[in-house]
């Protein structure tokens, strides 16, 4: 590393503080939100059997905590939401890489997939009670639905979008439809898979979410919508910041996985 | 000597829903072995679809191509083939890049693969073997995609426009190297270009073509009196402007 001059210095510095501030910010506002909500609920401003407050989240959390349920309920949520996240992912690249190796098969369900990609899924979660049972095979599948089409639907596209010269160069390199399709469409469309999976984690825990609401006895999906039955809003707003927390991990684990990934390139 | 590929009389066109293009039309040429060949016309004459009809991408519709005097499916030749750009793949290094002819022809031997060791080593990317493409300037990529079109030790190359990525100057110093690499491995080679200078300075024969539909409209031997030319040479010879000269004529008698 070569020695910095002292406007290179000046400018990293002040860059450094810029960012420093903006952390700063950020935590300020949540701590001001929960002092404010707090304080109001404590002097009766708003109603703390309605609207709870956070040490009555902290408390209902450590109690469950105690007992070991929570744990219980936020894993099996997350267990339905990697299953049905890692079945969305094989189904959905077999299903595109199918289209792409047929045109015509393509051509006659392109608008199928359209319809059921525009569809709001949560329809469908009704019927998946009735047909499936209230199991987790009903929740993994209500998850699946969700991300399913979309993701077919932009893997499919992306493997569209690669460039034909490139399949040509491994015709003329003695090649045939497979090479293009293991050495060219796969390894190239990396980043829309990423990119993909980004958006499924996220769509897949909305989908499983709304298979707990209706079709579960365990879940945070189930908690939600328990603790709204019988009254107890602690239960449903800590299970919202947990669902939160769990969002926000899973998000970050596949950011990290495509870090990875580009700083490997 | 028969010569090393022959078209008779070949014609091609491409369908569509409006309707269907003519695109090259009654084109007859041979080439003997070790000899290069450039072929110039107008953009949109056929001449990529001349070199796929020629690798065997296409069919013709009318006419005969032959190599070493088979029709071309039973031939067993070796035909190579450089697109316009190297589409070298980033998700790999430069030495799989560069073997990725012989991986899917699966014909990775050892004294295949120490041919590309030497290759690699006597165009200067010996060192860039597990540097991936974008680390390389655009001249060592192209050197790159010749020899992975050279891995797979074909008898004939046929070169599509390969130097008009890259700026001017490159394209010289690019043009010279592969020029020299074309000639010390002995092989025979098809040019299609639309820059008639670069024609001159590489070729053996030039073959003229009118546009849409593509037909021959005439074929020029080239001869420069040097020893040891090179395409840098050819440039400075006191023939080159007359062939300019007489290939622009050519050009020009049918816009």
């Amino acid at each position: 590393m070569s020695e910095l001059s002292a406007a290179q210095r000046r400018f990293l510095k002040k860059r450094k503080q810029k960012l420093r501030t903006v952390t700063l910010v950020r935590v300020l506002i949540f701590l001001i939100f929960l002092f404010l909500w707090e304080v109001s609920a404590g002097t009766g401003l708003i109603d703390a059997f309605i609207f709870s407050s956070p040490s009555r989240v902290v408390q209902t959390f450590l109690s469950m905590a105690a007992d070991g349920s929570i744990f219980r309920h936020t894993g099996i949520t997350l267990l339905e939401t990697l299953i049905s996240f890692f079945l969305v992912f094989a189904v959905s690249i077999l299903t595109a890489v199918f289209l792409w190796m047929s045109r015509s098969l393509s051509r006659v369900l392109e608008p199928y997939l359209v319809i059921l990609n525009s569809l709001p899924k949560s329809a469908l979660a009704p019927l998946l009670i009735v047909w499936l049972g209230a199991n987790m095979r009903t929740i993994i599948t209500a998850g699946m639905s969700v991300a399913v089409f979309g993701s077919i639907l932009t893997i499919y596209t992306g493997f569209l979008e690669v460039d034909p010269e490139k399949a040509k160069l491994i015709f003329t390199l003695g090649g045939h439809k497979k090479d293009v399709l293991f050495r060219v469409i796969l390894p190239g469309s990396v980043p829309i898979f990423l990119n993909t999976m980004k958006v499924n984690i996220g769509l897949c825990l909305v989908g499983v979410i709304i298979g707990e609401f209706i079709g579960s006895r365990q879940g945070l999906g189930y908690l939600i919508i328990y603790g709204s039955q019988v009254f107890q809003l602690d239960l449903v707003l800590m299970s919202i910041v947990i669902l939160c927390i769990l969002a926000m991990c899973l998000y970050q684990c596949l950011n990290l996985t495509e870090k990875l990934y580009l700083k490997k390139m | 000597m028969n010569p090393l590929l022959k078209l008779s009389h070949v014609s091609f066109s491409y369908h569509e829903e409006e309707g269907e293009t003519l695109a090259l039309s009654d084109i007859s040429f041979s080439l003997k072995a070790g000899k290069f060949l450039a072929i110039v016309g107008p953009s949109g004459c056929g001449k990529s679809t001349l070199l796929s009809l020629i690798c065997g991408l296409l069919a013709p519709e009318e006419g005969n191509i032959s190599l070493l005097g088979l029709p071309l499916k039973e031939a067993k030749a070796n035909i190579g083939y450089m697109l316009q750009k190297d589409h070298l793949f980033e998700w790999r290094t430069i030495y799989s890049n560069v073997t990725l002819g012989l991986e899917i022809q699966k014909k990775m031997t050892p004294e295949r693969l120490k041919n590309v060791d030497t290759m690699l080593d006597t165009y200067g990317l010996s060192e860039f073997r597990n540097a991936r493409p974008s680390q390389l300037s655009g001249g060592m990529r192209q050197r790159a995609a010749l020899i992975r079109t050279l891995a797979l030790e074909p008898d004939l190359l046929l070169l599509d426009e390969p130097f008009s990525a890259l700026d001017y100057q490159t394209r010289l110093s690019v043009c010279d190297d592969i020029y020299e690499i074309i000639k010390k491995e002995e092989k025979t080679a098809i040019l299609v270009t639309h820059d008639i200078s670069e024609a001159i300075s590489v070729a053996d024969q030039i073959l003229v073509l009118t546009s849409r539909p593509g037909r021959v409209q005439k074929e020029i031997p080239i001869c420069f009196s040097m020893e040891e030319r090179t395409p840098m040479r050819s440039r400075n010879a006191p023939e080159f402007q007359e062939y300019f000269n007489l290939i622009w004529k050519e050009l020009n008698t049918n816009v």
